[in-house]
């Protein structure tokens, strides 16, 4: 573990989950893509932050007190710009334990869960889900005990009912299988080197095209000890 | 841990044998072992004397033999210091039968019997076990001879959480044809669990395939049992009970709250080597398609092969819900084997797949129609389904088929009705090396164990 890695871990201990913006961190220290994103506290940083990523843009509420940030209305998507970023500023702001806005990147693709827990019987395993929101439901997922290879990545995206989604069903978009299975080999290289420190993890959504497979929100649960 | 003596022993000794009370758990496992079963059976009593003429000892230490297992069937109290007995002894390992530890809130009482084990690398199965069953050495199941099945010798072993369920699957698997060569009931699996069983299977010859009733993997176990079984050329079938949740936990992501324990058993398993299977009827079917095939893996295009129609309609069913695929047979194909066939069937028999040789078939017709298919390299596997009732077929049909498996090395599976009349025709094929199935989806569940696995 690098020790960049070490030390967000370290601070992230008394909330017991690791903020997005320090999760993206993490995550690309393990080499995978994460979406082009800002971390700014005030308005000043915000409109800066703004210019730098660029509209529109996804404006989330960063804050220690606030796991699930959609159920607090801490997501807007699609910023469009100065006027509304500023409203949406204000807004947030007046959340609890406010530290501050993630100003996101708007990436478009298929929606792929990468996740990771700690199970009794088999230690830290990796899933894949396709679906977005929908994975709870459907619960259209493979699980892997981590790490694995890029062959047992490939054969799990094909155990997918869903698969077909990615392989441009009905005029979709094609996705990148090979980028997206070389993203779960990083990823479950990277759930088995915290296994340790890390619960569990949700990577989600992973937005993947025909190019890549990119993160766009991560969620680190630490183990409490 | 080395279990071989453990499995294979050659003298063993019955700690618990009751001078009065003739249906005592030690006392059937003493008498059938020494009665009817090879390795050489002592009984303990702390009291001595004699039963049924022969002499209880009055601890292991007094027996004048070397002694490869001792299995306990005393207080749970008793056991810590009976395996001290055990080990200053220089036995091998231990069976404790009892029950009366973790599973009856003495856990104090299990955690003290895998210290003595680890302190002295002394092997113990259970407790609250039959623990093992090994023709012709030993069956320390408490069930008395007349109460069991006689088994077939052979290749199928069997380990379980469960003495109940093993049982019944020896019922089951014996039925159908299959034969045991050695089983093991795990119960509480304080010191020897399925991961060791593993190790040990993969050295024993007798074994060729791995039957499991799991409920579920000890702390961490699950992830070194995938290891073993995919580092082992045998297959492994595993059903699995408590697939329930037992209620939600509050979990704060998504991951978690999706994959629930048995989900990620389920899934685990699909990634590896082993197989998982839905109901016992499925593990019958894996069970013997691969005792006759142990090392024989396809891929999943399948040729039906039957003398009526509604069987090869229902086989194409099976086919199509166990995910296989009825392969096409393309028309010059067709014609050509439709020129080798008798003038009896040669009008009205239909060569797309499934194929029907109507109940005018013989046994050269199918001789031949199996042959031509044996040489395609767009099948996999036949399956031929056969009826007793059709005038022209005889009982060397089996011998006959049993030719091509050996000349072209490709699996065929058999359905013929199981009743004792037509016992002759079953053993024709099963004799010969081809397993018989008794039911039609029994047939195809065969076919589709044989795609499933992975060599």
């Amino acid at each position: 573990m690098k020790p960049e890695v070490k030390n967000i871990l370290n601070n992230s201990v008394k909330s017991g989950w690791v903020l997005e913006p320090l999760a993206k961190e993490i995550i690309k220290s393990y080499g995978l893509a994460a979406s082009k994103f800002v971390w700014a506290k005030t308005m000043e940083e915000v409109l800066q932050g703004a210019k730098k990523v660029g509209y529109p843009l996804v404006a989330k509420i960063v804050s220690e007190k606030i796991i699930h940030k959609s159920d607090v209305g801490g997501v807007v998507v699609g910023v469009r710009d100065n006027n509304q970023m500023l409203e949406v500023f204000e807004k947030f702001s007046k959340l609890d334990g406010f530290d501050g806005v993630l100003l996101d990147e708007m990436l478009s693709g298929s929606e792929v869960i990468f996740g990771s827990k700690n199970d009794a019987q088999f230690g830290v395993v990796v899933m894949i889900g396709i679906g977005g929101t929908a994975v709870e439901v459907y619960k259209d997922v493979a699980l892997r005990m981590a790490p694995v290879t890029k062959e047992i990545a490939v054969a799990a995206l094909h155990s997918l009912k869903g698969i077909k989604l990615l392989q441009g069903y009905r005029g979709k978009e094609v996705v990148n299988l090979e980028k997206l299975a070389q993203a779960v080999v990083k990823f479950s290289d990277m759930a088995y080197d915290l296994k340790d420190e890390v619960e569990s993890m949700d990577l989600n959504p992973v937005m993947c095209n025909k190019d890549k497979a990119t993160v766009a929100d991560a969620r680190i649960i630490l183990k409490t000890k | 841990m080395d279990l071989k003596k453990l499995v294979e022993p050659e003298s063993i000794a019955v700690i618990g044998v009751s001078l009065t009370n003739p249906f005592n758990p030690a006392n059937i496992i003493y008498s059938k072992n020494h009665y009817h079963y090879k390795a050489r059976t002592y009984g303990v009593n702390p009291n001595g004397g004699s039963i049924y003429g022969q002499k209880i000892y009055t601890s292991i230490t007094e027996i004048p033999d070397k002694i490869d297992l001792a299995v306990l069937a005393i207080r749970a109290e008793l056991v810590p210091a009976a395996l001290r007995e055990c080990i200053s002894k220089g036995v091998a390992g231990a069976i404790i039968i009892s029950g009366g530890f973790a599973e009856a809130g003495r856990k104090d009482l299990q955690d003290e019997v895998v210290k003595i084990s680890r302190e002295h690398d002394f092997p113990v199965i259970g407790p609250n076990c039959i623990g093992i069953y090994s023709h012709p050495l030993i069956d320390t199941s408490f069930a008395q001879n007349e109460r069991l099945i006689y088994t077939r010798r052979g290749n199928v072993s069997l380990i379980s959480q469960s003495g109940g369920i093993l049982l019944d699957l020896i019922i089951k698997l014996t039925q159908e044809g299959v034969g045991i060569a050695r089983t093991v009931s795990v119960g509480n699996k304080a010191v020897v669990d399925e991961v060791e069983l593993l190790k040990y299977f993969k050295n024993d010859n007798r074994t060729k395939v791995i039957g499991m009733y799991l409920e579920g993997f000890n702390a961490e176990r699950g992830r070194l049992f995938i290891e073993e079984a995919d580092k082992l050329n045998k297959p492994v079938v595993m059903f699995k009970s408590g697939k329930t949740p037992s209620g939600l936990k509050a979990v704060s992501s998504h991951t978690a709250s999706i994959a629930g324990d048995y989900m990620v058993f389920s899934e685990v398993l699909k990634g590896s080597r082993a197989m998982e299977v839905e109901t016992v009827g499925e593990f019958v079917s894996f069970c013997e398609a691969f005792s006759y095939y142990p090392k024989t893996a396809i891929n999943n295009n399948i040729c039906v092969i039957s003398v009526s129609g509604g069987h090869g309609a229902m086989a194409a069913d099976c086919c199509y819900t166990a995910g296989l695929n009825n392969v096409a047979i393309p028309s010059a194909d067709q014609d050509k084997l439709r020129s080798l066939l008798s003038k009896n069937i040669q009008a009205i028999a239909s060569l797309s797949n499934p194929l029907d040789l109507t109940g005018s078939t013989g046994d050269d017709d199918i001789y031949v129609t199996t042959k031509f298919f044996m040489d395609k390299d767009y099948v996999d596997c036949i399956v031929l389904l056969l009826l007793p009732y059709v005038p022209h077929l005889s009982s060397d049909i089996g011998a006959r088929i049993a030719q091509l498996v050996m000349e072209y090395k490709k699996p065929i599976i058999t359905y013929m009705p199981h009743v004792d009349k037509y016992g002759i025709f079953v053993d024709g094929f099963e004799a010969n090396g081809i397993p018989v199935a008794h039911s039609v989806s029994g047939a195809i569940t065969m076919a589709k164990g044989l795609a499933r696995r992975r060599l």
